[in-house]
């Protein structure tokens, strides 16, 4: 898939650039690419969607604008997610690394909106530690204003993601959601967050990605 | 023609001895001095939707007892520039690059509320920036509504998430009501009941700005406080617990808006090994802004 257009969307300060990589007709599919990566690398995504295909990059990442001094969370990342919801509509989605998590999250926080949330192995997936840890800090960066925005990396690399956190967000996700399953975990990689959610109810497992896809692009 | 802004004064006040900006990481930070720029430096630090001039009574108390205290509004706070983003993390490293602005060696740090929780964390992650901590009244609690049903915390969660997606799409175009400076001290006094209206409505004289159409406060109204999130306050406990430093830490007993809601009994438990606790009977959460002299005078014993 290549892109096809390219639209800007306002998130507070930033810009976020949401790409159109195929046109078709029904749901859209939203793809969220993996920690340091862009849109460009989700297009590339071989998988069949007859809808239309849009790709995000998030904050600090592809064409999206680089915030000075960082202050990157899982969170604004999923905020950036609802912005683009809100222009293409309910949708499904499938994220790669940190964008599994990211879609994840915003299966939870918006579940009359997400259709199945597709998750893959990625940069990002892990995050960072699930207990308190001491953590230097880093009072300067290498460089710093463009893509991929090294306060991303190193902060969104380190956010942290506790297993009750994840089991909140799964609980938001089956009290608002008409589907039986609203996440699929397709990833071979299971840090903490995804162990714990693996075996609740509502989340499917064991499935290829199409198949994934598939199951979610056959219901209303 | 906007009319001249109104100046108050308040009894022992003092404006800081210097100001400048500090660039950290593309983030220009205003930095305060009260005290003589020869003497060792003590990082004082701001809570949460407070800003650095509120420590003008406390500062320099702090400064007659022979330290440069050294003060900054955080970003998004005060005078400092409003950010993209905001987070934890963040926090910390500006303050470290304020920090490293004025020296490089171990220094003590006093924090208030979130001010002290961040301090608690870049402590913990580079003990060798701090010789001695702090801590007024941000300290960690575990308690989170216990009487609420877990089902009911989930649909609160729910509305809390949702309120703050809807907050993000809106927040772009937000700006801060214009008032007098009568009203702007009204507003703050609705989260500081506690303190004086001659206190309140001298902070809008050195914390707001005053445009064509009034005073506004300064506090970027893009950031939203409180709400949901992976942090969980065991974490705050106990890295507390493991403080490598001489620990000082102050309690209030009277609940505020702003306020923590830390009771001794949550907060003993944890204290480092040789930290103290002063808990300080009908005072509230802003302890330091209460009882300025008081609280200066313990913690200048601390530091000697």
């Amino acid at each position: 898939m290549n892109v096809i257009s390219t639209v800007n969307l306002k998130h507070n300060r930033i810009t976020l650039a949401l790409h159109k990589v195929q046109e078709g007709t029904g749901r859209p599919l939203l793809l969220l690419h993996g920690l340091g990566e862009d849109a460009t690398r989700m297009a590339s995504i071989d998988v069949k969607w007859a809808g239309p295909v849009w790709a995000l990059d998030f904050t600090g990442h592809g064409r999206s604008t680089v915030p000075k001094g960082g202050g990157y969370s899982c969170e604004i990342l999923m905020a950036d997610v609802d912005v683009a919801l809100r222009h293409i509509g309910e949708a499904t989605v499938l994220g790669r690394g940190i964008g599994a998590y990211v879609a994840f999250l915003i299966s939870g926080a918006r579940p009359q909106l997400v259709k199945g949330a597709v998750l893959t192995d990625g940069p990002g997936l892990a995050g960072g530690p699930v207990h308190v840890s001491s953590t230097s800090e880093i009072a300067d960066s290498p460089r710093s204003g463009t893509a991929p925005d090294p306060w991303a990396l190193i902060e969104l690399s380190r956010d942290a993601r506790p297993a009750t956190y994840a089991l909140t967000f799964l609980r938001l996700a089956m009290n608002g959601t008409t589907l039986d399953d609203p996440i699929a975990a397709c990833c071979r990689v299971t840090p903490p967050w995804l162990e714990a959610i693996n075996a609740e109810p509502g989340v499917a497992n064991g499935m290829s990605v199409q198949e994934a896809l598939d199951m979610y692009a056959a219901v209303n | 023609m906007s009319s001249p802004a109104e100046t108050r004064t308040f009894p022992g006040a003092q404006a800081p001895d210097r100001t400048r900006r500090h660039n950290a990481n593309g983030i220009e930070l205003a930095v305060y001095e009260w005290g003589k720029e020869s003497d060792q430096p003590l990082f004082l630090v701001h809570g949460g939707s407070d800003f650095a001039r509120t420590m003008d009574v406390f500062a320099p108390l702090l400064a007659a007892g022979g330290w440069r205290v050294v003060s900054w509004d955080h970003r998004g706070h005060g005078a400092s520039d409003h950010a993209a983003l905001y987070g934890w993390d963040a926090d910390i490293r500006d303050a470290l690059s304020v920090m490293s602005s004025v020296t490089d060696g171990p220094a003590p740090v006093v924090g208030h509320s979130k001010g002290g929780a961040v301090m608690l964390q870049l402590c913990d992650g580079s003990p060798y920036r701090v010789s001695k901590m702090v801590n007024i009244d941000g300290m960690p609690s575990k308690r989170r509504m216990p009487d609420v049903p877990d089902h009911d915390q989930s649909r609160m969660l729910a509305n809390e998430v949702g309120g703050w997606l809807d907050f993000r799409h809106e927040a772009a175009e937000s700006i801060r009501k214009p008032g007098t400076l009568e009203q702007l001290a009204e507003r703050r006094g609705r989260m500081n009941p506690r303190l004086s209206k001659e206190w309140l409505e001298y902070l809008v004289t050195v914390g707001a700005q005053h445009d064509e159409d009034g005073w506004r406060w300064t506090l970027d109204p893009s950031m939203r406080f409180g709400g949901f999130g992976p942090w969980r306050p065991e974490w705050s406990a106990l890295r507390m617990a493991a403080l490598p430093v001489p620990f000082l830490g102050f309690l209030g007993t009277i609940d505020e808006p702003m306020g923590w809601g830390a009771r001794e009994r949550d907060v003993r438990p944890w204290l480092p090994a040789g930290g103290r606790l002063e808990v300080l009977d009908g005072i509230g959460h802003f302890i330091h802004i209460e009882e300025p002299a008081l609280v200066a005078g313990k913690v200048l014993e601390f530091l000697s």
